[in-house]
């Protein structure tokens, strides 16, 4: 019997961020109008969120297969397999809105909830990234949302005992109003223990295990993910999940070992949109129904109703469903760790989703509405008035630099380039023993036990590209995110995307994703590596506003043996410094022109996929011929700034270089031009022979640009800098902005 | 029944929250105020007990647990 | 010579230190379950790094009275070794089988890097196998390591050679600036007076392979597997050398 409550308006509809066409489209679709549980069901299960109304067409189109995809997009995470029978899962997320909101604990949740997507998969996590955006240091709320955030990362990875590796860190003043938390996890697991959510098996327990339900975060994914900012974050703060990674480290070991045994069917995390959409999820892939006994549900709070319970986003909470028979086993085990494990419903046939509550039934849905039957849109895109004006870049009206030192050093102090040792030293970067390339390098390395193999992780994305042109800034931030596992020694296995962009209600937002997504998807295709998993972050916007496309890219690569691990530091006096690809004349999008000139204009660095292959083998080869002492690829600030990071980024004192400058370009693009598709090497002499020769079945430029000498950095005649100044304003840019 | 307890750290014992706290108020123009500890609150609601009993069960349970008496005093009020 | 690894809930370097005992010491370790007050006849116990408890309250406060501490106690009052990293070196603390306390890093941030460390007395299990003065270099990861006692307890542990591991700056002086969480007396490591049960801040467990970055903690671990051998041949049960 269903119970009726007061009657449900478009009004209603609207609070819950459900147009009239998509109210009208559920009452055609039951036959009648939802009753205000049902509504509160849709409100999140057709939020753009988890339902990815405004994407989910353009993303069929990215390249998701490949030779050793386990699992493409569809699950939790996607899994790749490694050989040695092993796989990794592995995904990235956004919690931008709750990271803005309150910095720690928005911080802190996303990192949780990225961390419970893949141990639900059944694999350990072994690796946290993050790429983060803050807006410009002049900004009064910069300083506190860094601090915050940082702080909310480190505290809830530290604790839960998963290393945080590496990252990105950005400031923009695109972000003001709207940061970027972008959370990443790699997790290791055997090929023939794979955890999937998909409720199977009719008659099977759906057992709750984890935290007590509260009134965290409830409306959370619909009203802050899927809505714009207008100034008032201070009001949009109960609705912030509050983590604890205590109970989440209790629920990671108690839900491993219990994976050991023979008693889960499958299982899923509870996190955006809680009970509702793990469940409605689970029985959409099982082809079943479930029906939920809410006052089975462990409650923290006196008093919670339906539309609570079925709402709350109370984290570090894990629904399974259990082998008929199998329920004391589970109990078992979460008692062991001191955990509630309790059986809330049962799988069914029917394919619905029945709610009961104190014997009545409170909600009864078709789960294909809920999950198939969500609006997928094909919104108009159309690019923005102003991309000519934004575009055009005229060389000969930027004047050169008077003082080539000065404006090295003023890269260096950049704080898009300056040393992020202040951010990763707040992260364990060491716990479970697995890392071999800390952070500080193109890209983390950890091992992995018990094989002779290493996988290497990068996320990236530069969104001045993007701003100035959507599918050239995507390919780049693909192409760059695997030149950096490269330069690790790893060859691209896949990639995890987390799209931010602002509000795709706007056509020319529409364009900006179509057009990142196009870029993306040719990139992939060209490098040969599937997309598996990923996530879209939408209405990143404040006051109309929109942060810049921000498509991120989360790369993973794999070394065959862990013994190639390559540095980007140089090694020794003596060694020869090459450089691999071509310098164009070219300063559009770069940091160079942001900095010295104010401007974001003229066009991103020309891509050429075929080119950037050939770089990517050749460099590969290199490495694994054991042929080269350092590697490291070319990206914002430039030659110079490359080089620079060369000589100071490893341990102390550093290495210096003596370098000639030759081209017919002008000196400001060679220095500080950032020109794709380039890698500085260093090797001993005697394998520079082999090195021109692998080069040249590829047809890869190749210029001994100089030699590692002394303690300073020398350019031809343009730079010359002592190495502890280059390190000191390196070192001390972020801190210094920071204390101030 | 309902302990309040506070715990507070001994003099002496470095304090760096306290003083980035003192640093924060300057900062923010109070000059007036100095010697700031940071502290901890803990509420802890009893059944069945008379107030001797609460306050003498309030007692063990600081020194046992909630207190640390190599770094930390505390204090307490009960209830009803 | 068997090891025991205790798993509080919140611990995460039980793993690792497992690993070293297990793979790069090549010894019989055994992991030791919190609510067990069994130590399978381990020789000597390790707890480790880790948020036990979620660091709630005060770090170490709440594992310090789990079934197993119990044993642990009454092991190293036997003579028993224990070795206490980080989270354990706090644990050790608040039961009162060391002396002092922990406290917040005086920078208030979380600090995950590589320090130096001077190596104080080799009269101890745990250091037997390294030099007087040698330098270490192993990682701290921690938020709160800042070492405090009141001055009578610090007079006293000096006195008593102690103090085990400074943090000291590339040359060996322990300067303010080698510091990294503001430790009276610069102090990384102490054992008690009977010289059995050992707490420091830095994790040796993550410095024992190449690969890996460095292998000077290796020695603490290899000192302990000397000193239970040395031990052993002189028929002596526990091995807390006579002082």
């Amino acid at each position: 019997m269903l119970q009726t409550s007061a009657a449900v308006t478009e009004t209603d509809a609207a609070d819950h961020g459900l147009s009239p066409e998509e109210y009208a489209r559920i009452c055609a679709a039951l036959g009648r109008a939802p009753n205000v549980v049902e509504l509160g069901v849709f409100s999140v299960m057709w939020s753009e969120h988890c339902s990815y109304k405004s994407s989910r067409r353009l993303l069929k189109t990215l390249p998701t297969r490949g030779p050793s995809v386990l699992q493409g997009p569809g699950e939790n995470a996607g899994v790749i397999d490694i050989g040695d029978g092993r796989a990794v899962a592995f995904k990235i997320e956004s919690h931008n809105h709750p990271s803005f909101v309150e910095p720690y604990q928005g911080a802190a949740t996303g990192v949780g909830g990225i961390l419970r997507d893949i141990f639900t998969m059944g694999a350990r996590p072994i690796a946290n990234l993050n790429s983060l955006r803050f807006g410009s240091f002049d900004h009064p709320r910069t300083r506190y949302l860094v601090n915050g955030v940082v702080a909310g990362i480190g505290g809830y990875g530290n604790s839960i005992g998963v290393p945080t590796v590496g990252g990105e860190v950005y400031f923009d003043p695109g972000y003001n109003g709207n940061i970027l938390v972008n959370a990443f996890t790699l997790g290791v697991v055997r090929t023939d223990k794979i955890f999937r959510a998909r409720a199977a098996g009719v008659g099977n327990p759906v057992m709750y295990v984890g935290s007590k339900t509260g009134r965290d975060g409830i409306h959370g994914a619909s009203l802050l993910a899927s809505a714009e900012f207008s100034g008032e974050a201070e009001e949009k703060r109960p609705t912030v999940q509050v983590g604890d990674p205590f109970t989440e480290k209790l629920l990671l070991e108690a839900c491993l070992e219990l994976m050991e045994k023979d008693a889960i069917v499958s299982i899923q995390d509870m996190g955006a949109a809680g009970l509702t959409s793990s469940t409605v999820e689970m029985a959409g892939r099982g082809g079943t129904g479930i029906v939920l006994d809410l006052d089975q549900v462990p409650v923290r709070e006196q008093g919670m109703t339906p539309y609570e319970i079925l709402l709350s986003e109370s984290q570090e909470r894990m629904l399974i469903v259990a082998r008929a028979g199998a329920e004391d086993i589970v109990r078992r085990v979460f008692a062991k760790w001191d955990l509630d494990a309790s059986v809330v419903g049962r799988v069914t046939d029917d394919g619905l989703l029945r709610v009961m509550f104190r014997e009545q039934e409170v909600a009864r849905l078709p789960i294909d509405i809920l999950t198939d039957g969500a609006p997928a849109y094909d919104r108009p895109a159309a690019p923005p008035a102003d991309l000519d004006a934004l575009q055009e870049l005229r060389l000969d009206s930027i004047p050169l630099p008077g003082d080539y030192n000065k404006t090295l050093l003023a890269l260096l102090d950049s704080p898009n380039i300056a040393s992020k040792a202040w951010v990763y030293h707040q992260y364990d970067y060491l716990v479970r023993s697995n890392t071999v390339v800390e952070p500080g390098s193109d890209a983390a390395v950890l091992r992995i036990k018990g094989t002779h193999k290493g996988i290497a992780l990068s996320v990236d994305c530069n969104s001045r590209y993007c701003a100035l042109d959507p599918y050239v800034g995507a390919m780049i931030a693909v192409v760059e995110s695997a030149r950096n596992v490269v330069c690790a020694g790893a060859a691209p296995l896949g990639i995890t995307d987390c799209l931010n962009f602002g509000n795709p209600e706007k056509p020319q937002i529409m364009w900006q994703f179509t057009e990142a997504v196009r870029g993306i998807r040719d990139a992939c295709v060209a490098l040969g590596v599937p997309v598996v998993s990923g996530n879209v972050s939408f209405y990143n916007e404040t006051e109309g506003r929109a942060i810049p496309p921000t498509p991120t890219i989360a790369m993973v690569g794999l070394l065959e043996d862990i013994e190639h691990h390559t540095t980007q530091w140089f090694k020794g006096d003596g060694d020869a410094i090459v450089l691999l690809g071509v310098t164009r004349e070219e300063l559009g999008g770069s940091e160079y022109l942001m900095l010295t000139h104010g401007l974001v204009r003229g066009t991103p660095p020309w891509i050429d996929l075929e080119a950037e292959k050939q770089v990517q083998r050749v460099c590969l080869a290199a490495i694994t011929e054991g042929l080269v002492r350092s590697a490291h690829d070319i990206a914002e600030g430039g030659l110079a700034v490359a080089l620079a990071e060369c000589c100071i980024s490893g341990p102390h004192p550093g290495c210096g270089a003596v370098i000639e400058m030759e081209g017919a370009i002008r000196p400001d693009a060679l220095l500080f031009g950032e020109s794709q598709s380039r890698i500085i090497v260093s090797l001993r002499r005697r394998h520079l022979g082999r090195l021109r020769e692998l080069a040249a079945d590829a047809n890869v430029p190749v210029t001994v640009l100089g030699e590692v000498r002394g303690r300073r950095l020398v350019i031809g005649p343009l730079i010359d800098v002592d190495l502890a100044e280059l390190r000191r304003t390196w070192t001390t840019a972020l801190p210094r902005r920071m204390e101030s | 029944m309902r302990a309040r307890v506070f715990i507070t750290p001994k003099k002496g014992v470095l304090d760096p929250q306290g003083k980035a706290i003192e640093h924060s108020l300057h900062a923010l123009g109070f000059s007036e105020a100095h010697d700031v500890h940071l502290g901890k609150y803990v509420e802890v609601s009893l059944d069945g007990l008379d107030s001797t009993h609460a306050r003498q069960r309030t007692d063990e349970m600081c020194r046992k647990l909630l207190a640390n008496g190599v770094i930390e005093d505390y204090r307490f009020e009960i209830e009803e | 010579m068997r090891w025991g690894v205790v798993t509080f809930p919140g611990s995460n370097d039980d793993h690792d230190a497992l690993y070293v005992v297990d793979h790069v010491l090549g010894a019989d370790a055994v992991a030791l379950w919190h609510k067990d007050r069994d130590l399978k006849g381990v020789d000597c116990v390790v707890l480790p790094g880790g948020f036990s408890y979620g660091d709630y309250l005060r770090c170490g406060a709440m594992a310090r009275f789990s079934p197993v501490m119990e044993s642990v106690t009454e092991f190293a009052r036997a003579g028993g070794l224990v070795f206490g990293i980080c989270n354990g070196f706090q644990v050790l603390c608040e039961a009162g089988l060391l002396p002092g306390a922990l406290i917040r890093n005086r920078s208030l941030q979380f600090v995950c890097t590589r320090v130096h460390l001077r190596l104080e007395d080799t009269d101890t299990p745990f250091t037997c196998r390294c030099t007087r003065g040698e330098l270490l270099t192993i990682p701290i990861k921690h938020g709160e390591g800042c070492y405090v006692a009141d001055p009578s307890t610090l007079e006293q542990i000096e006195q008593n050679h102690q103090v085990i591991l400074r943090y000291v700056d590339a040359s060996g002086r322990a300067t303010p600036d080698a510091n990294p969480n503001g430790s009276l007396s610069n102090i990384a490591g102490i054992v008690n007076r009977q010289r059995n049960v050992f707490g420091l801040m830095p994790h040796p467990e993550h410095a024992a392979e190449k690969l890996l970055g460095g292998e000077d903690g290796l020695k603490l671990f290899q000192s302990v597997l000397a000193a239970y051998t040395e031990g052993a041949r002189q028929g002596t049960t526990s091995v807390a050398p006579g002082h």
